[in-house]
């Protein structure tokens, strides 16, 4: 078996186990429409000001509702030792880090797909005049959000205290990625009159490549046991 | 095992060297206070710089000690190198969060302000809950190797976010004085800053010494009771 195939093998099994419940993508995608609506009533219902603040309010609705998930995508291997077995067959485990990326980055992308409708019509956004370069912050900043979700839920998830301990692991990581994707959306959303999206996008790609590699070389020290 | 239990000695120079860092600590006080003229514009509050910026200073080598520490232990595999990165992280979030203190208490006097979203500042309090995250893994993970191995990769992990940090908060926003260098500091401060810099390393060194000493202490005991538990005879070396 290829890398490859194995990777693609990870993918299918955790989208089939998924696909196959839709209890975890349904509670996901409601708690993300339910974020939106608190934030709009905590910040008030001024149309202008709430899209002011709209980037920073669909990033930290992706950074809730996505952090659920990761922990999940390691819980239901722990049950009958299966991830015992995952990591005994043959090949190199990075496939089972990659393979669990590609499928968080799948799961998280399609509950943004529904978020952002969803804020378009709550906070009054023009989005269809800038579809394209939104779409490529989104996925910037998904990527390294998915990354270092997924390794470390590897630790987290394995750990009595799951539910705290991957958000205070996670989040002070994130900052830096957080300050990126909202600047940039926003500016994307506000006409970008700074010219500034540019720089922060590149700031979003350095912080993937950076993080992609660290976490696909650790990824095998954690899971050595 | 590479380190058999039962043959853990206190260091003899470990006790006599803390006694010095400590001298050393006041002396660098009474030189740095009385050496100094009140500042221009902040008077005697500028003297809260001797100790904040040294604590800032050496907060960072201890982060990139736990980074040296990590990437040692994940490379030799040898447990003394765990729990020297244990050791500096928690004399390393004990300085930032004193750093953090003494910087609301200097900012509220100067700017008027207990806090300000200024970069380096922010970048502080993010390597405290950084660093904050990276011990309470450590406390959540009971088997040892596995919480070597995890707690490694999370200081590597978090050293690479430092730059990339500071970056982005600089870029955000930026009203912090422009660094400092010898040639906008008076001779008189800049004694009493790379003497108070030096105690404050010498300070460091004694808590990470003393908290590895203890580390491999509590690890001793906890193998011993494993062996007594296991029926095994105990041998000290």
């Amino acid at each position: 078996m290829s890398e490859l195939s194995r990777i693609r093998a990870v993918v299918w099994k955790d989208l089939t186990a998924e696909r196959r419940t839709k209890a975890n993508f349904n509670a996901v995608v409601f708690l993300a429409a339910l974020i939106l609506l608190l934030f709009g009533f905590a910040l008030g219902p001024d149309a202008d000001a709430l899209r002011n603040v709209a980037g920073g309010v669909l990033w930290l609705t992706v950074l809730f509702s996505g952090v659920l998930s990761f922990n999940r995508a390691y819980e239901q291997e722990l049950e009958d030792g299966a991830f015992e077995m995952l990591l005994l067959y043959p090949g190199d485990r990075r496939s089972i880090y990659l393979g669990k990326l590609v499928a968080n980055l799948a799961f998280v992308i399609l509950v943004e797909l529904v978020l952002i409708p969803a804020a378009t019509l709550l906070y009054d956004l023009p989005v269809w005049d800038v579809v394209l370069p939104l779409s490529l912050v989104m996925l910037l900043g998904t990527f390294g959000f998915v990354t270092l979700g997924t390794f470390y839920a590897a630790m987290a998830s394995r750990l009595r205290a799951r539910e705290v301990l991957l958000p205070l692991l996670l989040f002070p990581m994130l900052i830096p990625l957080l300050i990126a994707a909202v600047q940039a959306t926003s500016g994307i959303l506000t006409g970008d009159a700074m010219n500034q999206a540019g720089d922060w996008m590149k700031l979003l790609a350095v912080y993937d490549i950076v993080f992609f590699i660290g976490a696909l070389f650790a990824f095998e020290y954690v899971i050595e046991d | 095992m590479t380190n058999p239990a039962g043959n853990v000695r206190r260091p003899r120079w470990l006790m006599p060297f803390g006694a010095l860092a400590v001298l050393f600590f006041i002396a660098t006080q009474y030189i740095a206070l009385a050496n100094s003229e009140p500042d221009r514009d902040m008077g005697h509050l500028q003297k809260i710089m001797y100790v904040h910026v040294p604590t800032a200073w050496i907060a960072m080598i201890a982060f990139a000690v736990v980074f040296g520490a990590s990437l040692l232990y994940l490379w030799k595999r040898d447990i003394k190198y765990d729990l020297t990165a244990a050791a500096a992280a928690e004399a390393g979030v004990m300085l930032t969060a004193l750093t953090l203190a003494l910087g609301s208490i200097w900012g509220r006097s100067t700017w008027g302000v207990w806090w300000t979203w200024d970069p380096r500042l922010t970048t502080t309090a993010i390597l405290l809950m950084i660093y904050a995250g990276y011990l309470a893994l450590r406390s959540f993970t009971d088997d040892e190797d596995r919480r070597a191995r995890w707690s490694a990769t999370v200081g590597v992990l978090g050293f690479l976010n430092v730059p990339i940090v500071y970056m982005s908060v600089q870029w955000w926003r930026s009203i912090h004085q422009v660094q400092s260098t010898s040639d906008t500091v008076d001779g008189s401060y800049a004694l009493g800053l790379r003497l108070n810099a030096f105690s404050v390393l010498f300070l460091f060194v004694f808590f990470v010494s003393i908290r590895y000493y203890i580390a491999r202490l509590e690890r001793d005991r906890s193998l011993l009771l494993e062996e007594r538990a296991l029926g095994r005879e105990v041998t000290r070396v």
